[in-house]
């Protein structure tokens, strides 16, 4: 240890970050104190329903209120009464809040109807009937490019981009070989346990009050702004305890809000809506569907030398958030390797079915899964080890992204290569189980009895990505995300900004930056409630960026903090009685201390959004994952039977909580890879049950162990890069290389159900 | 809705008398009749154990019973498993070990786990044996790892305080954290 280090140990005694502190609001959650938005009992409260449409696109032609029912206490709400613009803020400001005269997805909302008993409620949204006049729809990606009927513009197309660098021709003239592949993913359901809520008050000053489950109060603030035609002064959002987010409760809560303040506008009462399952998967946002088509040059040695990447998402039928999703899967489309030429075209298409968005990798999953299917393909058409293929293309250091980024520093490709390659005994463990397959095979041809009959085979798989951390390109120098730190009247610190606990560990993450930059333990930080009335805009809690982005302002803030009162007792502050001490002197001598921050971009980092080049992420983290899987060749089920995975975060600020991001994450791969899809029939998902959209359950899922590579980032806090989003990324493309590792075939569209395995199995002869 | 009974039951140790009607969901006569909200819910049909309590020593999922078939039993929930503030070992471990993120599943977890560790009668379970135990209980956060390793090490705490030595265990047995140590963030100290 250098002697400059052993001074940090004296000075820093408790340190905070990369100690795993016990979760602010874990004794809450253990206990079955958390108030979620539902256990909220509030007198008078009506019982929030929403009447929505039943086909995919047409005319509303009329809506009537059965006569036969007893409409007493029934407060009915439609488009005509929202005060201000009926649309749903975001980026295009093409949502309705409420259809008007057409429809154009099923379950879009149409009319809303509360009462004081839910009961009720529901039977007067069973009285509402609404007559719709049935349009052309369109339901897919091929018949939205087909142009089968026009949703939107002339061409269906909500969004393109293209990414291009080098000579794609000239690639191709260097390859030795050139490999096509399509592949394919589907919708995925967030399914956070906790069902969409939320609950509006009118205020006496005559503005609103809204609480719900969500992840982002700045989003659902100005959306209320907007329909309500408020100053921002007279609205108020405040998160309550949220049980599951995932993305999934990024932009629909601004919907969900805005009915619930509607009817609480007009009746005067609070309004709760809280979605049971059947309507959260019916009606809420989805992963966008992905089709990619690619075509790869390499050179006989490996050398990867042209991509050319052609990737479709269905956007559903409001633009809503497919820009960005579409964005940011495109800057991701040719992975963490190094292509001299490549050209990316990305297109998200409009279809008449319910609006897809935010979902855990934004875009990034879908591409990726695409290229490292790829890259496995290529492997094989060259016979070469798919570590080593990986090993010899992965970027290192100084080496240049699609958009013309350098890569500066913080690199961590080849390393979590390496070190899942190591821990999972990568070519003795192949080998190992090709050896067990060609047994079990000769076995079963001499009819001698093995695995109790069932014809068994194993696989192993592995991937490599990365995740950019932070807003794509120029979103956060956009955003300016605002933190502040104040003292309370005990002389505590408190931590003031807008992100979210949603289960990740966002408070007890901003404790311990604060904690460790006050020289202070982390209980002895407050958070203050993310309540727009009380706490700086400091940005939307998604992204990867609420610990490198806003920790970073925390930590800022902290220190800022401390030697303005250091500045104040003209002495060095030790320990928490200490400060408080200090605090309380301070508070009484000059009156309240308030720290501001604003985010600032990093020297060096450049972005032009109209020639979409330069920098796109500050930086990027990497994770590789080595999975192995069961194949039952007569029943054709996947089982997994381990992960081993290793994940480039630039430093974990908590490692408990940092693994539990990786592991909740990889299991959600996992999922995605081969159980949870969702079913349509007339554009309306019909397995709307958790007992027919099937999560990984606790025997599913594998033991999966985790390695954290810290390979720290100048510009974050303590080195921190993003880790909620990378672990999402990695899963699925090992999974369908492990199954092709144990049956031959390398199936190209997930989720690979025992449906999908099979015919493939059979298509391939086997 | 149904006619209108009296149903007796004793809830985390104490005799309660509610008047509800007979097809009421036992989850919400706890939580609305008896205000105890801790128990969940994810689904209300019977798939995602959010709302499990202990009937009689069993978990169960609270939104398929009526009340009526409460009756006469004996109810534990999420309320109960503490000793006034003294947390149940299980309770304890998870938090320590990360078995609870947003925290919706957790109180059905923290029941079937409690009637895991009950019949186990202070064996530790195995990793597979855990694993089955809650497959009923679904949780969307933590990948069940920490989960697992929390009732194991909740199991552990139990056994080894029978036999009167507990050594405190490392936690997150699973998880390395490898830094280069010549690569140290420059942020570190100003
Ligand atoms: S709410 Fe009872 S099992 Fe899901
Ligand atoms: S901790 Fe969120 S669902 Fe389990």
């Amino acid at each position: 240890m250098s002697p400059r280090r052993a001074k940090v140990a004296v000075i820093h005694a408790p340190s905070s970050v990369g100690v795993s502190v016990h979760r602010v609001e874990g004794v809450d959650k253990v206990t079955g104190a958390a108030r979620y938005l539902d256990d909220l009992v509030v007198p008078g409260v009506l019982h929030g329903r929403t009447v929505r449409s039943v086909v995919p696109r047409g005319r509303i032609r009329r809506v009537t209120l059965d006569p036969a029912f007893d409409w007493k206490g029934v407060v009915v709400a439609d488009h005509r009464d929202i005060p201000g613009e009926n649309v749903v803020a975001l980026i295009a400001n093409d949502q309705p809040l409420l259809a008007v005269d057409e429809v154009r997805h099923a379950e879009e909302p149409i009319l809303l109807v509360a009462h004081e008993n839910p009961e009720r409620a529901e039977a007067a949204r069973l009285a509402v009937k609404v007559e719709i006049e049935p349009l052309e729809a369109v339901l897919t990606v091929e018949d939205a490019l087909a142009r089968r009927a026009l949703v939107h513009g002339d061409d269906n197309v909500f969004k393109e981009i293209v990414i291009a660098r080098g000579d794609l021709e000239r690639g191709f003239s260097d390859a030795d070989l050139v490999i096509e592949g399509e592949y394919r993913s589907g919708h995925q359901e967030q399914l956070y346990i906790e069902n969409n809520a939320m609950l509006a008050e009118r205020t006496r000053d005559g503005g609103l009050f809204v609480r719900g489950s969500l992840q982002c109060p700045y989003y659902v603030h100005r959306a209320l702004e907007r329909m309500f035609a408020l100053p921002a002064g007279k609205v108020r959002v405040l998160q309550t305890v949220t049980g599951g987010g995932f993305g999934g409760k990024e932009e629909y809560p601004s919907m969900i809000g805005g009915h619930a303040a509607l009817l609480a506008w007009k009746s005067g009462r609070p309004v709760k809506i809280v979605y049971d399952r059947l309507e959260d998967i019916a009606a809420t946002t989805k992963r966008h569907p992905a089709v990619s088509r690619l075509r790869a040059g390499v050179m006989r040695d490996g050398t990867l030398t042209a991509l050319d990447f052609d990737l479709v998402m269905d956007g559903g039928a409001y633009e809503t958030l497919t820009a960005v999703v579409l964005s940011r899967g495109a800057i991701h489309a040719a992975g963490p390797y190094r292509w001299p030429n490549v050209r990316i075209r990305a297109r998200g298409v409009a279809t008449n079915t319910p609006p897809n968005g935010a979902f855990r990798g934004f875009g990034a999953p879908q591409t990726q899964f695409a290229l490292e299917c790829h890259m496995d393909r290529i492997a094989a058409a060259l016979g070469m080890d798919a570590v080593e293929l990986r090993h010899r293309n992965a970027v290192r250091i100084g080496d240049v992204t699609p958009t013309g980024q350098v890569l500066k520093e913080s690199v961590g490709a080849r390393q979590v290569l390496e070190r899942v390659a190591a821990r999972s005994k990568w070519s003795a463990a192949r080998r190992e189980i090709e050896r067990a397959n060609a047994a079990a095979e000769v076995a079963e041809r001499s009819a001698r009895t093995v695995n109790g009959g069932r014809r068994l085979r194993r696989g192993l798989g592995v991937s490599l990505v990365y995740h950019g951390a932070g807003f794509t390109g120029s979103g956060e120098v956009r955003l300016a995300s605002l933190a502040a730190m104040d003292l309370d009247r005990d002389g505590h610190p408190r931590v003031r900004v807008a992100n979210t606990e949603i289960g990740q560990g966002t408070t007890t993450m901003f404790a311990q930056l604060a904690a460790e930059a006050l020289r202070v333990p982390a209980e002895f930080v407050r958070i203050e409630d993310p309540d727009t009335g009380s706490v700086p805009d400091s940005g939307p809690t998604v992204a990867s960026r609420t610990c490198m982005v806003v920790g970073g302002l925390v930590a800022e803030c902290a220190t800022a903090m401390r030697e303005r009162l250091e500045l104040f007792a003209e002495r060095p502050i030790k320990g928490a009685n200490d400060f408080a001490h200090v605090a309380r002197r301070y508070l009484a001598a000059r009156g309240a201390l308030r720290i501001e921050r604003r985010y600032r971009r990093p020297p060096g980092i450049e972005w032009d959004d109209a020639s979409y080049r330069g920098d796109a992420y500050g930086v990027f983290s990497y994770a590789s994952c080595a999975i192995e899987v069961e194949v039952d060749l007569d029943t054709c089920e996947t089982r997994v039977v381990h992960v081993q995975t290793a994940q480039d975060i630039g430093k974990a600020i908590h490692p408990v909580l940092a693994a539990g991001q990786i592991e909740g994450g990889t299991l959600q791969g996992l999922g995605w890879a081969l159980l949870e899809e969702l079913r349509w029939k007339e554009g309306r998902v019909w397995n709307h049950q958790l007992t027919n959209y099937i999560i990984p359950t606790s025997a599913d899922a594998p033991p999966i162990e985790v390695e954290i590579v810290e390979i720290p980032y100048s510009h974050g806090p303590h080195g921190a890069k993003g880790v909620g989003e990378l672990p999402m990324d990695a899963p699925a493309p090992a999974v369908v290389a492990a199954i092709a590792h144990a049956t031959g075939v390398a199936v190209s569209e997930i989720p690979v159900t025992p449906e999908r395995l099979r015919r493939a199995l059979r298509e391939a002869g086997r | 809705m149904s006619r209108p009974i009296r149903v007796t039951m004793t809830v985390n140790g104490r005799r309660r008398h509610v008047t509800v009607p007979a097809m009421k969901r036992l989850r919400d006569v706890l939580r609305e009749d008896l205000k105890l909200s801790g128990s969940k819910e994810g689904c209300g049909e019977g798939e995602c154990g959010a709302c499990s309590v202990l009937i009689d020593g069993k978990s169960v999922n609270s939104c398929l019973v009526p009340a009526a078939q409460a009756s006469g039993a004996r109810i534990v929930t999420i309320e109960g498993l503490a000793r006034g503030r003294r947390l149940s070992a299980l309770q304890r471990a998870f938090i320590e070990l990360g078995g609870a993120q947003c925290g919706i599943c957790t109180p059905g977890m923290l029941i079937t786990a409690t009637e895991l560790l009950q019949r186990a009668k202070g064996r530790v379970p195995g990793d597979q044996e855990v694993r089955e135990a809650l497959a009923g209980n679904l949780c969307r956060c933590t990948g069940y790892q920490k989960i697992v390793d929390a009732v194991r090490a909740a199991a552990r705490t139990r056994v080894s305080a029978k036999r009167a030595k507990a050594r405190p265990r490392a936690a997150a047995a699973r998880t390395r954290v490898s830094a280069k140590r010549s690569a140290r963030p420059k942020t570190r100290r100003p």
